[in-house]
């Protein structure tokens, strides 16, 4: 479904992807893992189109993205920092996305409003948020128009234990109906029974792209954590 | 499209500051009126105001709000949305609403005290002002990403517009004073917005003996017709430039 072939990129001095080829295909549920400034936001926003390569093509659906954008609606996007104007509420946010994007003749999926209870703070401002409210709207906004495909970057950072949990639930959900899902984190116990791939990223390179099952094979490690940490450290002593 | 500009305008609107720019406007201008019993000279006090205030109010204003709406920006450009579309309708959105702060603000007292072609020629020109200090506002704010820089940027730009330039000419005139520069003016006045708008007005009041045999000159040029559209479309190139400039380094931004 996404295709990069040989992106790159440089933010001056510092290479924030080097040659990336990566494939994912619907119904899959990618995990983007790394230490912090190895490119994997770098990577995402190339995907939606906010950073432009250097070099290389990003194909969706087999159609190069550059200059295209009708392509966007076929994505939710959850972003790290979710930042949004200061002086709309909840509400009105809620409406102009819908406003955008209404031509799309599409079910809304409200699920994730309903079970954060977005309603019931639909006329507080966007600045007085909380960190975890602010998330928790992001997510809601990524999963509202039923895309075909979810990028999520560090979904669970600053949501409370059963916020993540409802979140999570709604990943596996998703990804039973054969969406395709794209996740960076940190916290990896997290990703344990969520993904089916595992991207390692480090210094803009891509290290490896493995299912999981492969992955813990290679590693004789039963859990996601163990084995990537015991990958890092191979990564390492590699260098 | 029109969406997003609804709710540029909306956002615009709820900031006080454009109603704030409508309301010292309108003080400008009725006390400017009632202060002189001659319309005409009121006139010319107040072009010279609007020749300072718009200009710069308008720079600095779109400069910041493009600031402040990065996390807008940001946003919309994860949605389906063309890049294009959501820069022109910033654009739009301040266009408008500067403009019509200034049709509130100047345009109706204008039109109480002085109905006539001149009076209409300046709020034409006042508006294209607005229009084309956005323009360049976007085109300061699109180059940098620190605030800090691009604010500064701007008020240098407002400055060079509104007085460096003025000083620059006066410099040169002095230079090659002997030489007959009069018709080359024409064509550098074409070179600043500002100037162009107080040329024409200046034409439109019979004020332009005093400005000697330059005045002589431009007044057989911009007094035509012919002149009088080749300035409104210098104008119009002005919009279009910066416009198109700051259109083209979005599109190519990495954000």
């Amino acid at each position: 479904m996404i295709q990069t072939s040989n992106i790159s990129k440089k933010f001056g001095k510092l290479i924030a992807l080097n040659q990336i080829n990566l494939q994912c295909s619907s119904g899959q549920c990618i995990a983007l893992i790394g230490p912090n400034g190895s490119g994997k936001t770098t990577l995402i926003k190339s995907i939606l189109g906010l950073i432009v390569p250097d070099s290389g093509e990003i194909l969706f659906n087999g159609k190069n993205i550059s200059n295209d954008w009708k392509y966007r609606s076929q994505i939710g996007y959850m972003p790290q920092i979710g930042r949004y104007p200061d002086n709309m509420t909840i509400g009105h946010l809620l409406k102009m996305m819908k406003d955008i994007r209404k031509h799309e003749s599409i079910e809304l999926d409200l699920e994730l409003i309903n079970s954060f209870q977005l309603n019931t703070m639909l006329d507080k401002r966007m600045s007085n948020l909380s960190g975890g409210t602010r998330q928790k709207v992001s997510a809601a906004l990524a999963f509202l128009f039923n895309s075909q495909v979810l990028i999520l970057d560090e979904p669970t950072a600053g949501l409370d234990p059963l916020a993540s949990e409802i979140l999570k639930e709604k990943i596996i959900k998703e990804k039973q109906k054969g969406k395709l899902i794209l996740i960076t984190s940190h916290v990896l116990s997290e990703l344990d029974d969520l993904v089916t791939q595992i991207v390692y990223m480090q210094d803009g390179n891509l290290i490896f792209h493995n299912s999981i099952e492969e992955l813990k094979l290679h590693t004789s490690e039963t859990k996601l954590s163990k084995a990537v940490a015991k990958l890092m450290t191979q990564a390492q002593r590699n260098e | 499209m029109n969406k997003l500009i609804k709710y540029v305008i909306i956002d615009i609107l709820r900031n006080k500051i454009v109603l704030a720019y409508t309301i010292i406007l309108s003080i400008i201008s009725f006390s400017v009126f009632s202060l002189e019993d001659n319309t005409a000279k009121g006139l010319l006090s107040l072009l010279n105001l609007i020749l300072f205030i718009v200009p710069l109010v308008s720079i600095i204003f779109s400069t910041i709000y493009c600031y402040n709406s990065s996390e807008f920006i940001e946003l919309l450009l994860s949605q389906p949305i063309q890049r294009k579309q959501i820069w022109l309708s910033l654009f739009a959105g301040l266009a408008v609403s500067l403009s019509l702060a200034f049709l509130l603000g100047v345009g109706i007292p204008l039109l109480c005290f002085e109905p006539t072609p001149t009076g209409l020629m300046m709020i034409i020109a006042g508006c294209l002002l607005s229009i084309i200090f956005v323009a360049i506002a976007l085109f300061a704010s699109v180059l940098t990403r620190d605030k800090a820089k691009g604010i500064g940027f701007a008020i240098l730009l407002w400055l060079y517009f509104t007085l460096i330039f003025d000083g620059l000419i006066l410099f040169l005139l002095f230079q090659f004073a002997d030489y007959p520069l009069e018709k080359i003016m024409i064509i550098i006045s074409g070179f600043n917005p500002v100037d162009l708008s107080r040329i024409i007005i200046l034409l439109q009041l019979d004020v332009s003996a005093l400005m000697g045999y330059t005045g002589a000159v431009f007044k057989d040029f911009f007094g035509t017709n012919l002149g009088f559209f080749v300035a409104l479309s210098a104008l119009v190139i002005w919009v279009l430039v910066p416009l198109q400039l700051s259109l083209y380094v979005f599109k190519r931004k990495d954000l």
